[in-house]
């Protein structure tokens, strides 16, 4: 803490390029980083999302080989997670984590600046598979074995970059609670923090808690590819199946990882917009942990046609059905924080009260698949598809977009261009529903997932969903359009951009200067909690 | 019926996107919900479907209204003013509660299904199912009789890329197999499922379920068909290249027409006559009886002593249908994935050599065991292998020579 302070005298940036961002240990470059990182992924593993739904646009082969739609099906996922949205929530935690909470910076900034360098690394090794002989994994992101091992050059390629992308996240999180922990400003205790924080700290224990389990479960897919062990390798003695249960101890947290500070986003947008306090803020808290310790219990839903013991697959019908508690408790909450309040609509507004509908529509999907008779039915068709995109898309990336438009002017110092945004927010709130509502009928009507062709009772959905599909990809240069326009200018931003904004970051100026708060501030002793 | 409506409903929706008329694909047979199936479980599970349905629908109304009405209500252009509440223990009490008392409403039905379904004793009748990159094997374990159920030829040539015929000109396009599973209505039938390579899942919608074919496993589930009839389906599991490609077809027909298929399959198996049942029968599903067509009748009658053109037209039929989705019609594979047959060494080498990787597969690959072949059809496929392509050997390796080989 010393020595960074010390370090931290009252002055700007470095005035050289690569200094400045190859070098640097300054959260809010180090955010900016991961924020343009993210924006980047979500354009390629977009691009890779088109190509799939173009495929599926029509019955019969048009584009693509099918073991190539596997590589696209594969990589648009492992580009989406780790790529996109993971590094979209780590970018804003870097921005505004400090500024929230009245520390100077993050606690740990040289740590900070390779957990950051090291995303690079491994997603050019990742996006290189595609040009190897034999192409990338075609495996699904799951990777199951035996299937995974089925695989030419790129198997150890694809392994290596998800290590680098586990070390990364992990050194993310430790990042995100050691600032937490440690580096609030006096005054300011936990039950006063900003929700976001809240919802950051207990993701990086989830964070810390899975990812190695991740690295594991590879490893071992790794060694039994070229080092002769036999852990998933029945004919050797062991158990493809277990390959799935330490797949998903770590799979169902890491989709928590991705909404859970998605949650900490809306429940600052909606009290802001509504100009009102957040309804609840200590059963927010405690929503948050309980579905962060049921995670850790509920994985085998994700595999209940596996054939589990009966007792087994009750146990987790049982715990999944109780997420869906503590979530709706979530969702009551921000309706009540709208009830009574004085609303406008901005776009942050928008998105967020479209998170709050899409996101429960998701949820619906979500309690429908944990009743396992019925998922004997739903599983690894489009219904899940559709349930996932859902939680994920109108989910955590509606969350990112609104964090970006509500927090833009902040970073930027420039207002954002209002209509622009409205009209991003209805052409994306259209399409996306155009894309991923019709998904649902097609599972149900029996249109497995991760097939590039499909029977002709399928077709007229599918169509339907590709229109969707194009729509709203192209409905996200309006996107990159706002966001660049308000980096080069626009009208000058207060320091307090919200008239209804509540928290700390709103008393630095816009954009904040180059370091944080340097001297702690002071947290006024009130009754409200803080949002 | 209730269906129906809804249809017609979804129809005038897809008008009004002004989609489905632009691209003139309009289809009879496109639905909105799961199917309520062919038997009691499917019926139940779709019964558990409905309920859920309905309730989250009634939530959702609530929930969205409440979200609809402020949005109206509580503008600040209208003038609205900001409450300060920020939190109503009762409130929180009862939206906490009465979700939970929701949940076991669910719970309780979806527990007693379950406990059915898992329930696999007394059974009529037990079928093995295998699955295999990329297609279906079923054995019925108390008749001795067993085939290999692949993707059947209109639909194989359809889905080409540049194929010679259109998919929608392929009447049940990539729902359809060259040999059906044929089974009894009214019986209690145990599925009993495995893999050979790597993990599928067998479903068909109708039934009610899927479940995972994993290696080194046998997952059992049972289902007792009530209506005589055709009931498509998929493998649900990725599984590779072909994964969209290993369709599932379920034949229901009366007792009496069962024993008679059954009486008809054992004569087929009969030693002596072991010719392969795939290659027998590219017929339909829905006329799985039809006479075999020369090429498979002939190799019957030629089982003993082949001669090579006979072997080389048999080997050629058996090679599309077993090889080919790895190593392709003309040999040259997708290295380096799955190495080119043509040229090489292994296939024009040592006879032996190239038997013991067909018999036995390469462990760790996904060159798999195909030991399940008959002899005859594996010494046709190595006969054809070792002279088509420019491979001209002039070899030929006849059913005792694999024989002798296992
Ligand atoms: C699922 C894909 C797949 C299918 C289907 C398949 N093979 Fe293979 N085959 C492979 C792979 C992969 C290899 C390479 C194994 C290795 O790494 O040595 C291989 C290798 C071979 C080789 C050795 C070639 C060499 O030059 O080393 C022969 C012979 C062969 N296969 C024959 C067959 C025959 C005959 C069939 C059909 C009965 C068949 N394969 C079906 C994937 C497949
Ligand atoms: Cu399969």
């Amino acid at each position: 803490m010393t020595a960074m302070t010390h370090e931290a005298e009252h002055h700007g940036p470095p005035s050289n390029f690569f200094q400045r961002w190859l070098f640097t240990t300054n959260h809010k470059d180090i955010g900016t980083l991961y924020l343009v990182f993210s924006l980047v992924m979500f354009f390629i593993g977009g691009a890779m999302a088109l190509i799939i739904r173009a495929e599926l646009f029509q019955p019969g082969l048009q584009l693509v080989d099918p073991y190539f739609f596997n590589q696209m099906t594969t990589l648009h996922a492992l580009v989406m997670i780790f790529g996109a949205v993971m590094p979209a929530f780590t970018g804003l935690a870097n921005w505004m984590i400090p500024i929230m909470i009245g520390a100077p910076d993050m606690a740990l900034p040289r740590m900070n600046n390779w957990s950051f360098w090291l995303l690079p690394f491994a997603f050019a090794i990742l996006l290189s598979t595609l040009f190897m002989p034999g192409g990338g994994p075609a495996g699904g992101w799951t990777m199951y074995p035996p299937l995974m091992l089925q695989h030419g050059m790129s198997f150890p390629f694809v392994i290596f970059s998800v290590h680098l992308m586990g070390i990364s996240s992990i050194m993310g999180a430790i990042n995100v609670i050691a600032t937490v922990l440690n580096m609030r400003a006096p005054g300011m205790s936990l039950m006063k923090m900003p929700m976001f924080a809240w919802a950051w700290l207990i993701t990086g224990f989830l964070i810390i808690g899975v990812m190695p389990v991740l690295a594991g479960a590879i490893t071992m897919l790794l060694t039994d590819q070229y080092f002769g062990t036999t852990f998933f390798s029945a004919a050797g003695g062991g158990d493809p199946v277990l390959y799935q249960h330490i797949f998903w101890f770590f799979g169902h947290p890491e989709v928590y990882i991705m909404i859970l500070p998605a949650f900490g986003i809306i429940s600052a947008i909606i009290p802001t917009f509504s100009r009102k306090p957040l309804f609840g803020y200590s059963s927010m808290v405690y929503a948050i942990a309980s579905i962060a310790f049921l995670s850790f219990l509920v994985w085998a839903h994700h595999m209940f046609t596996v054939g589990m013991l009966l007792a087994g697959s009750l146990f987790f019908m049982y715990a999944t059905m109780v997420i869906s508690v503590p979530t709706g408790v979530k969702v009551f909450n921000w309706v009540a924080t709208m009830w009574r309040g004085s609303l406008t609509f901005e776009t942050p507004m928008l998105f967020a009260i479209a998170f709050v509908i899409l996101f429960t529509i998701g949820g619906f999907s979500g309690l429908m698949l944990s009743i396992v008779p019925a998922d004997f039915q739903y599983h690894d068709t489009y219904f899940v598809v559709a349930h996932f995109h859902y939680v994920l898309v109108t989910g955590a990336v509606f969350s990112i977009i609104a964090a970006t438009y509500y927090w833009l002017p902040k970073w930027t110092g420039h207002m954002y261009d209002e209509r622009l945004g409205k009209w991003h927010f209805w052409l994306s709130v259209i399409f996306v529903n155009i894309l991923f509502f019709p998904q649902h009928f097609l599972g149900l009507a029996g249109m497995p997932r991760r097939i590039p062709d499909y029977a002709l009772q399928f077709a007229e959905f599918n169509m339907i969903s590709t229109i969707g599909a194009f729509g709203f990809g192209f409905a996200q240069l309006i996107f990159l359009w706002v966001i660049i326009k308000c980096v080069r200018g626009g009208e000058k931003a207060p320091a307090k951009v919200w008239d209804g904004a509540e928290g700390l970051e709103w008393t630095l100026s816009s954009p904040p200067p180059y370091h944080s708060f340097t001297t702690p501030p002071v947290i006024p002793e009130t009754e409200a909690p803080a949002r | 019926m209730r269906l129906e409506s809804k249809k017609s409903a979804a129809r005038a929706g897809g008008v009004v996107f002004g989609l489905l008329a632009a691209a003139g694909t309009a289809h009879a047979d496109f639905a909105l919900n799961m199917t309520p199936g062919v038997s009691s479980v499917s019926r139940e599970v779709y019964g558990l479907h409905m309920l859920l349905l309905w309730i989250c629908t009634a939530i959702g109304v609530l929930v969205f209204s409440a979200i609809i009405y402020s949005v109206i209500k509580f503008r600040r252009s209208k003038g609205a003013v900001a409450a300060q509440f920020h939190h109503n223990t009762t409130v929180e009490i009862v939206w906490t509660v009465i979700p939970m008392l929701i949940l076991i409403s669910i719970a309780v039905p979806a527990t007693k299904v379950l406990v059915v379904m898992e329930d696999t004793s007394n059974s009529d009748l037990s079928i093995k199912v295998t699955g295999y990159q990329w297609r279906w094997g079923y054995e019925y374990l108390d008749e001795g009789i067993s085939f290999i159920s692949s993707l059947d030829r209109q639909s194989d040539l359809a889905r080409q890329r540049n194929p010679v015929i259109k998919p929608r000109e392929v009447e049940n396009y990539l729902l359809e197999v060259d040999n059906p599973v044929v089974v009894p209505v009214g019986k209690k039938i145990r599925f009993l499922l495995t893999s050979n390579d790597v993990i599928h899942s067998w479903w068909v919608p109708a039934l009610g379920w899927k479940r995972d074919a994993i290696p080194g496993y046998i997952n059992e589930l049972w289902t007792r068909i009530e209506e005589p009839g055709i009931y498509r389906g998929q493998c649900a599991e990725l599984c590779g290249r072909d994964h969209a490609f290993m369709p599932i077809v379920v034949k229901a027909v009366p007792e009496d027409e069962y024993r008679a298929w059954v009486e008809e399959q054992k004569a087929r198996m009969a030693p002596g006559r072991q010719e392969p049942a795939q290659a027998a029968n590219p017929a339909p599903a829905s006329q799985p009886q039809q006479a075999l067509p020369p090429a498979a009748a002939a190799a019957q009658d030629v089982v003993a002593e082949p001669t090579l053109a006979e072997l080389m037209q048999l080997g050629e039929q058996a090679y599309l249908t077993n090889c080919a989705s790895c190593h392709q019609a003309d040999g040259t594979g997708m290295p380096p994935m799955f190495p080119a047959l043509k040229g090489s060494p292994v296939v024009a080498g040592d006879i032996d050599a190239h038997l013991e990787v067909v018999l036995r597969g390469v462990p760790g690959t996904a060159m798999v065991s195909f030991a399940h072949l008959s002899d005859a059809e594996l010494a046709a496929i190595v006969t054809y292998k070792r002279n088509a392509w420019g491979n001209d050997t002039g070899e030929l390796i006849r059913p005792a020579d694999v024989r002798a080989a296992r």
